[in-house]
Order: structure tokens, then sequence, then C-alpha cells
């Protein structure tokens, strides 16, 4: 494909970490170095060695097979989160862009109120309500990415609909619904990858700090943000157990919003010089 | 000579002056937890009791160092023989905080206000035995109970059975007016609360003059705020893996005592299959304590076999009555008509035993074949589910409550446990008062329920003080949760 | 314009009316009882109920919605149940935690990014600009409360410079309290640093290249009088704007940073009171941030307004 040659490094660098991720949380599936589970006090809060290359947790476990399977975790909740956006989302805006007047003013009113609730704290609530537990935190988090999406559609059909092509749809007499099927949808979804990209960075980091304060994924399944909360108190005797963790979120991240970075350019040249 | 003569003076006024210098009059304590408020009487945190019981109020009778009851704004007592009639005789000349005069009308208005059809005390129970309070005189105050209750002096001496007066009990929350030997000074929420010595107070004045307790929530910085001396004690310290660092330091006493904090796998013995005595009982044996106690704790607590606390005097050992064996634990459970065990569930509520208890818990479990999964639960929902609604399998919690042992004898309460035998032998000690024959038929309770196992005893809550080496007169066990100032001082 | 501004005032009155409904619903439906938290394991039956009188508990739901809105609009929030003082007090009692913090991290973020940017955008394109830009990339995806425990290591555990956690107070001057607020709001800025930053870069690289800067340039001053007196200012509304939009972030979003630090401010308050189901200051706490949020939002669509008044026919 002559377009890898062309696209810019940050994306090539994105896309490399990106799959470095994928494929350890596939690996994850089928061999960890230890069982990510197996609990063994005697040998516990081992620094970093050979045996164990990011060393023991307070209870032993082994932290590289945790770190591995936990990139399940982040990646299902994130993933899960984005499609509960744009399944939402998406044909909110492409509704509101369609019949403009009385809809598009309630569903961005509705937008604006969502907006209005800081995130973390309504998450907080909403899984203090239905308990603790990876799904409720797709919930919580998938619920903000429903105006992201919205907002983000509605407004790259509103600058589609009056270019001449659909005009042109128009005057042949295809309704407003197959026009939005046939010519909007497809002109903005590759914004809406760009901005898929975005929200899943954002999905990770907002199921690491769900879990950190207790409320993500539950033991005994590994997560990332809640490995970083049983650190908290051990910091002191074994930074270790904050470390990698820590560091395999900030490369997930880092490498989503490069590939994002990367992606928006190529497609929309124009934003490439800022 | 002269030299040697003023060299030597010099060496005393320097001396002198220096262990002049060094006797503090104030202290700064860590606690962990900020009390909602400060009233005893009207709430069932914990925390309010560590800042104000016996430094602020006191009740008829106090609770010791050791768990002994001791008298307080009572003098002296007599029981009637049929052990109904409890007629205390009170101390004359006790001021409130607030200048006011103590006397039997406070003594009746506490009590009555406390089990009271609005009473929101949250040990009601305690006076539920009480028939009526009469004043003798002034300093007389006959109390009448419905039956004989060989528990009532101990009762008596709870936080929650404080003597309050008429005129501050509805400001006690904010601004708490007692009779002890401190009273309370100022309350930066979030940050920390102060006791200054009570001039006014009717026993022997506490060395301390000011009394700091500093809210320090986060074990990082309990342990910063040590090393730093800007908390000099810390009587419940909560970063156990920490501890070793400071047992290691000569400029710190780390004392471990036992709390009152008895820690169990409770079972629902309604349930299927807990309510069969072999399952619970390969439960039981399935539990490796030792790694438990490593694990959640960092090897501090004391394994347990029954529900009693061991620095009792009443207190046997019964641990080897669930002695770590996984062989046996897959026997008894084949036995029990399940050879590949079964699946089930875990709730747990938030405080580190228990989370960190269960994760280990769940996979010791998982090596004789039960799938227990875990389900964690703030307080709220807990108390609402697992206490109040009895809707779970397994659970992980601490009764630190003084003196127990009765809830298994308890209709309605959360194991579901219902043993007419053992609730006869409750009765009983309620109303024996003879110490040995209650001591007796305390080992004989203890004994019936590592029997029975209601529920998987595991380990004793450890009380893991750190302070300065110069302080003295903290209680080295927490028989009840407190920290009585009275007699801590500075030495040197 | 004045139209326009008194028709977004009546929108956001209405958003935050609902939010409020919302607010309110949401809470009511926390399971687990008030009452029951407060008296704990050993309480009667009896005395739960005598308690949820009390507190009210037992009036229907709507009733208590509306007393509880007619309560906010004369400055009542309520009475907490745990702490048994008026919300507004505890509320008032916070802030002065978690303003100063947001407000101090507000100004580190900017203190670093600004001169960041400009620097950046006048090095387009060269070694040291791809550099930055990288390291700003990395500091997007930092976690602000990862960062916050590895400062807490290495300056509060290893080099003891500042304590691990916990406020002194402001009582106990100012200079030790701010101490206790250093950490928490290093952690917090870094993050809206990096991301500042970037718009600062490419708001300036954007406006550098319209035609009034060309005339300005081709009128013979150098680049740097173009960039301080022409560019910067105009660059500066889309980053006034997002500082704007930062700051309310920072108000409510400092929840996680004050539980790594145990800071009482509102974020701490907040979730407290939610394990303590001391629902009327969770209902308190979050109508304000909501509020300052919305407030914040209208501010800045009025000054788009003001700057582009197309806008305001717009919309």
């Amino acid at each position: 494909m002559n377009g890898w040659r062309k696209s810019p490094a940050r994306f090539k660098i994105g896309l490399l970490i990106m799959l470095v991720v994928g494929l350890t949380a596939l690996c994850s599936f089928v061999w960890t170095p230890y069982p990510p589970t197996a609990i063994d006090i005697a040998s516990k809060l081992q620094p970093p060695s050979m045996r164990h290359w990011m060393g023991t947790d307070h209870f032993g476990r082994d932290i590289l097979s945790m770190v591995m399977v936990g990139s399940r975790t982040s990646i299902a909740v994130a993933i899960a989160a984005v499609a509960i956006g744009i399944g939402i989302g998406v044909p909110i805006g492409l509704l509101a862009a369609e019949r403009r007047g009385l809809i598009d003013d309630a569903l961005m009113r509705l937008n604006d109120l969502i907006f209005a609730f800081p995130a973390l704290i309504s998450a907080i609530m909403i899984t203090a309500v239905f308990g603790p537990g990876a799904l409720n935190a797709i919930i919580a988090i998938g619920i903000f990415n429903i105006p992201v999406f919205a907002r983000a559609t509605r407004g790259a059909a509103l600058s589609i609909w009056p270019r001449e092509y659909i005009l042109a749809a128009r005057s042949t007499g295809k309704s407003d619904r197959r026009i939005t099927f046939d010519h909007v949808f497809p002109n903005v979804s590759h914004l809406l990858m760009v901005q898929a990209t975005i929200q899943f960075s954002l999905g990770i980091l907002a199921e690491a700090s769900l879990a950190y304060v207790g409320l993500g994924t539950q033991p005994p399944m590994p997560s990332w943000g809640r490995m970083l909360f049983d650190a908290q108190t051990m910091i002191g005797v074994a930074p270790h157990m904050a470390i990698f963790p820590g560091l395999a979120i900030v490369a997930t991240v880092l490498g989503l919003n490069l590939f994002g970075d990367g992606l928006r350019d190529m497609l929309d040249p124009r934003a490439s010089s800022r | 000579m002269t030299l040697w003569r003023s060299a030597l003076l010099a060496l005393t006024l320097v001396l002198g002056s220096a262990s002049a210098h060094a006797a503090r009059s104030d202290l700064v304590l860590g606690v962990v937890l900020e009390p909602p408020h400060l009233d005893p009487t009207a709430g069932a945190a914990a925390a309010i009791d560590e800042i104000v019981y016996a430094n602020v109020f006191e009740g008829l009778t106090r609770i010791g160092a050791n768990g002994e009851v001791l008298p307080a704004l009572a003098e002296s007592w007599d029981i009637s023989d049929d052990g109904r009639v409890y007629t205390f005789k009170l101390h004359g000349k006790v001021l409130f905080h607030d200048g006011t005069t103590f006397d039997g009308e406070d003594v009746k208005f506490s009590l009555d206000r406390a089990r009271d059809a609005k009473s929101v005390n949250a040990q009601k129970v305690l006076f539920e035995g009480i028939e009526n309070v009469e004043i003798v005189d002034p300093l007389t105050v006959r109390i009448t109970l419905k039956q004989p209750d060989g528990d009532f002096l101990y009762n008596m001496g709870w936080g929650d059975a404080v003597i309050v007066a008429p005129e501050t009990a509805a400001t006690n929350k904010e601004r708490p007016v007692g009779t002890g030997p401190f009273k309370f000074g100022n309350w930066a929420k979030g940050s920390q609360i102060t006791l200054l010595r009570n001039t006014a107070y009717w026993g022997s004045q506490p060395a301390l003059e000011k009394a700091t307790f500093r809210i320090i929530p986060d074990p990082a910085a309990a342990t910063a705020a040590l090393l730093a001396g800007d908390v000099q004690a810390f009587p419940v310290f909560p970063s156990y893996e920490t501890v070793p660092q400071f047992q290691t330091d000569p400029r710190f006493k780390v004392v471990i005592g036992t709390t009152e904090g008895e820690t169990v796998l409770g079972m629902n013995n309604a349930k299927p299959p807990f309510d069969a005595l072999k399952v619970r009982q390969a439960i039981a044996h399935a539990i490796d304590r030792k790694a438990l106690i490593d694990g959640t704790m960092f090897g501090f607590g004391t394994p347990i076999g029954s529900f009693f606390p061991p620095h009792h005097a009443a207190y046997t050992d019964l641990t080897a009555k669930s002695a770590y064996d996984p062989e046996l634990a897959k026997k008894l459970l084949a036995e029990a008509g399940h050879p590949q065990g079964f699946k089930t569930t875990l709730k747990l509520p938030p405080p580190v035993y228990a989370r960190r208890g269960g994760e280990i818990i769940a996979a010791q479990l998982a090596a004789i074949g039960i799938e227990a999964q875990i389900v964690p639960l703030e307080w709220a929902q807990w108390l609402d589910q697992v206490f109040k609604g009895k809707d779970y399998d397994l659970t992980i919690v601490s009764h630190t409550e003084p003196n127990d042992l009765n809830i298994f004898a308890r209709d309605d309460y959360y194991f579901n446990y219902n043993n007419p035998a053992f609730k006869e032998l409750i009765k009983t000690i309620a109303a024996t008062s003879d110490q040995a024959q209650r001591a007796e038929l305390y080992r004989e309770a203890q004994t019936v329920l590592a029997d029975d196992m209601p529920a998987a005893f595991l380990f004793q809550l450890p009380k893991t003080g750190i302070w300065d080496a110069g302080v003295e007169g903290l209680w080295e066990n927490g028989p009840i949760q407190a920290n009585d100032l009275t007699n801590v001082r500075w030495t040197d | 314009m004045a139209n326009y501004a008194i028709r977004r005032l009546f929108i956001s009155l209405m958003t935050l009316l609902a939010a409020s409904a919302v607010i309110f619903a949401l809470i009511e439906i926390l399971p687990g009882d008030p009452a029951r938290i407060m008296l704990g394991m050993n309480a009667s039956e009896e005395a739960i109920r005598s308690l949820q009188e009390q507190m009210g508990l037992n009036q229907p739901l709507f009733m208590r919605y509306f007393s509880w809105l007619f309560g906010m609009l004369t400055g009542d929030f309520g009475r907490s149940y745990t702490y048994a003082v008026p919300v507004a007090d505890l509320i008032r009692e916070r802030v002065v935690v978690s303003l100063p913090l947001a407000v101090l991290s507000l100004v580190l973020s900017t203190a670093i990014a600004i001169p960041i940017g400009i620097f950046t955008a006048s090095r387009r394109g060269r070694p040291a600009d791809t550099a930055i830009m990288g390291a700003t990339q990395l500091g997007i995806a930092l976690p602000n409360f990862w960062l916050a425990l590895l400062l807490v290591y290495v300056f509060a555990i290893s080099l003891r410079l500042v304590p691990a956690g916990g406020f002194a107070g402001w009582e106990t001057g100012t200079w030790t309290a701010l101490k206790s607020l250093l950490l928490p709001a290093f952690a917090l800025a870094l993050p809206q640093a990096a991301i500042l930053a970037r718009i600062t870069r490419s708001s300036l690289i954007e406006t550098l290249a319209e035609d009034y800067i060309r005339t300005a340039r081709a009128k013979g001053l150098s680049p740097a009088q173009v960039l301080y007196r022409h560019a910067l200012r105009n660059a500066f509304i889309p980053v006034v704007t997002i500082l704007g939009l930062q700051f309310a972030f920072l108000l409510a979003g400092t929840i996680i940073i004050e539980n790594v630090f145990y800071l009482p401010g509102l974020g701490r308050l907040v979730f407290q009171s939610i394990t303590q189901r001391d629902l009327i200051v969770v209902e308190g706490v979050v109508v304000l941030l909501v509020a300052t949020v919305i407030l914040i939002n209208f501010l800045v669509d009025c000054s788009y307004a003001l700057i582009d008044p197309r806008l305001a026919a717009d919309r």
C-alpha cells in the first residue's frame, strides 16, 4: 500500500504500540509466565528479578502475568464503551442533522445536560447504584461517550447536507433517511474513526480510574487500575507494584493517541499543518 | 579541683534543665478515621469513642485497659440479692465542662434518653433490660432491671452509656460537654481535633495539658508523620506493611496487642449447602490461617478457633479444631455430597482485612473445589443485603464489639444459626454474676461454637500501636475502641 | 447580543433544573439505608426507624425533592446526616481546599504550557519542536493518579520534602498548607499542561498564517514583535476557552487526586458521602459542581458570541 509509506511517523509508532499491546492481550489467553491469579504468600513483594521480571505483588502473584491479563480488561471495557457511544450517539447525531428543528434542539439540550455532569463523579454514582464490576464500568463510561459522538456526528453531518451531491440525490427523489444512510453516514465515518480512537484512549484511562477507586473489574480478574490501587498503600515498600501497571497504561494510551493523530492527519491533510 | 567542681556544676545544670525541658505536656496522636460527630450516644462509629471515651465523657462505670469493669462516676454500688436492683453511689463535686453540677438527675436523664422510644442510640440493646431508674437522693441512683443481668455493670461502661447533661445533650455532636479529665477544644474538620486538660476535673489531673488527634487516613502519610515527629503516637497504626521498619528504630515503641475484633468467614447456616455441618467444617479446614494472616495483615493478628478474644481470662485455644488440612476438607466435602465442590458467592465489605482476605480465601477454597465468586460491597449495601437481608452465602467481617459471644444466640441474626442449647447457655451466662462460674461457662460456649462451626473463625484483629519511646500510659490492647489518655505522660 | 445572552441564560437555567432532578433521582435510588449505616451492626430496628423519622427519610420522594430545591434557592442546602451540620458549612470547609488546589494546578499548568507552546510554535518543524511535542504526547497519556503515586514515592517517601498526604490546614500557616497541595497540584497540572501546550502551539501557528500577520511582517516588524504584539493576543482566545473548561474539570476532577493524597476537599467529600449514604451532601456538592460547569459553558458561549457575532445570529 502506498499509504503506509506516506503515513506520518507517529501513525507508524502508534500502530506499532497498539499491535504490541493487542498481541500481548491475545498471548495472555494462551500463555503467561505464571498463572496470574496464583497466590503464593511466601514470595510476596519481591522486586523485579530474572524469575519475576516485574516482581511480585502483596500476594506473591507475578506482576508481568497480571499486567498481560489486565490488558484484556482495559481493552474490552474501552471498546465496549466506545461501541455504546457509537451505537447510540451516531444515530442521534445523524437524526439531529437530518431533521433539524425541534428534534435537533431537544437532542442537543439532552447532550448539554449530560455534558454538564462531572464525568467521573457521575460514573462513581452509577457504579454505586448498580454495584461495581466490569459491566457497570462499561455502562458508566459508555454513557459519556454518547454525547461526544452525537455532537461530532451532528457537526460533520451538518456540513455534508448542503453539499451538491446531496442536492443531486434529493432531486432523484431519495428520502432524507435514504440520503442519511447512502451519503451522509459514509462521509462522516472517517471522522468517527478518529473520534473513536480518542474515546478509546480516554476509556482506557477512565477504566483505570474507576478500578483505582475500587469500582471497576473485580478480583480475581486482574486490572491495571486495581493493581495501582493495591500498590498505593505499599508504595514505600514495593514501588515496582505501581510502576509497571502504570507504564502499561501510559504505553497503551500513548499508542492510541499517536495512531489517532496520525489517522486524522492522513484523512484531513489541512489539520496536519497544526 | 575548682575546675572539676564547676564542670560538675555545669553538667548538673545542663542535665537539670534538659530534664525540666523534656517534661512535655502535649501529645499529637494519629487516628485513621474522622468521627462523623462527637456524641457517642448517637452513633455507632468507633471513631467517636476513639476521641471522647474516658477523655471527655464518663459513664457510671468504665472499661479498663484489660477489659475489666472499673468505677467511674459511680464510686461504688450495691446489688440486691436477686440481682435485679443496682444502687449506685455517685461521686460528689463533679462538674460538667460547662460548669453545671453532675448529679442523679443527669444519670436518670441519660439512661431514660437512651432507652426512650425515640432514641437513636446505636446500642439500645444495652438498656433494654432496665425497668426503671429512680433518684434516691442527689448522689444515689437506683436502677431496677427486668431480670438479673451479669453483664449490666459492663454494659454501663460502654461509650454509648456515658452520662450527658440535659442542657447540652442536643449539642454534643458538635461541642461535646462531659465530665471527663479533658474538655473539648476545637475541631478543624478533615484535619484534627484538640482536647484540653479539664482543670476542674473531680479525679486526679491528667499529665497532658493538650492532646491533639490528627486525622491521617493514608498509610503512607501515617508512616511519614511518625518518622517526622509530627505525630508522636499512632495507637492503631494502619499500615501493617511498614511496622517492621519501626520495630528496628529505637526512637519508637511498637506494641502489638489484641482487640475485640474477631474476624470470621460468616456462612449462611440456613442456606444449602452451608446448612450441612460437614460443608462448614470442610470450609474451616480449607483455610490456611497463617497464609491468610501473612497475606492480609502482614503477619499481625492471632489465629482463632472460636469466637472469643485471646486476651480475655476465659479464653481457650481451640484453633486445632479448624486446623488447615485441605485433604480432610476435600474428604468432608465429598462426604457431604459435594465431591466436585460447588459454586458460591463471597460478599465483602470495604475494610482491607475483608477485601484482601477475601481474595486469599477464595483462592484457598478453590483448591478444594469450591468456586467462590467475589462480590465487593460498600458498607451500606453490606448492611442491607448481608446483615439485614441475610441474602448471602459467605462473607467476611470483623465483629469488633466487646463481649459479643451472644450474637450466635440471637434470633434473626445474619448467620441464621439456630442452636437451642447454645441459646440456653448464653442465657445462663447472662444470669450468672460469679466470675469463676462465668469463665467456665464461657469456655463451654467457645467449645460449642468451635464444634458447630456456624462461621469459620479466622483471626483476631491486632492493635498495632506505635509511639515515641518517651510516651507511656497508652493501652496495649483494645478491649474497647478507645484512646484513654488519663495516664498518658512523657518520661525522661 | 443581549437577546442571545438571555436565551443562553434561560437554556442554562433549564439545564440546571433538569440536572437537579436527575441528580436527586439518581442519588435517592442508591441502595442502602443512611440510618442503618449511621447506627451500625448492633442497632435495633426501633432505633433505626426513629432515626429515619428524624432525618425525614419517610416522606414521599417528590416532597423531599421540592423542599430540597426550594431550600437551595434560599441558600439552605440541608443538614448532613452524618456530620449533623449544615451542608453549606461542609462545602465551605472543603472548598478552601479544592479551590486553591484547582487554582494552583491551573497556574502551574499555564506556567508550564504557554512558554512551551510559544517556543515550539516559533521553532515549528525543527528537532526541538518534534521532541517537545513528543513529550507532550507522553504527558497526555499519563494518568494523573499514577503520576501522583510516583511523585509521592520520590518527593514524599524518598526525599521527604513534602508530606505524603493529608492537609495541614490553613491555620498552620500558608506555606505549610501550600506544601501539602504542591504534589497534588503538580500531578493534576502536568497532563493538563501537555494538552494546553499543544493547543497554544497549534493556535499560534494558525494565527501566524493569517493575512494580517503577513501584512505586519511585510511592514517590516521583527518576528518577535509580530509574535508578541499581534499573534499572541489573538491566539489566546481558544487557549482561554480551554482554560475555562479545564478549570471546571479541575474542580470536579480532583476526586481521585484528593483520594490519593487524602485531602479533605470536595471530591473526597462526595466520595465519602456516597459510601456513607449521606445523600443530601452528595446532592448538594454535585449540584454545585454541575452549576459551575453550566456557568462556565454559558460564559464561554457568550465570549464566543462577543468575538464572533455571527455565532449569536446562527444559533
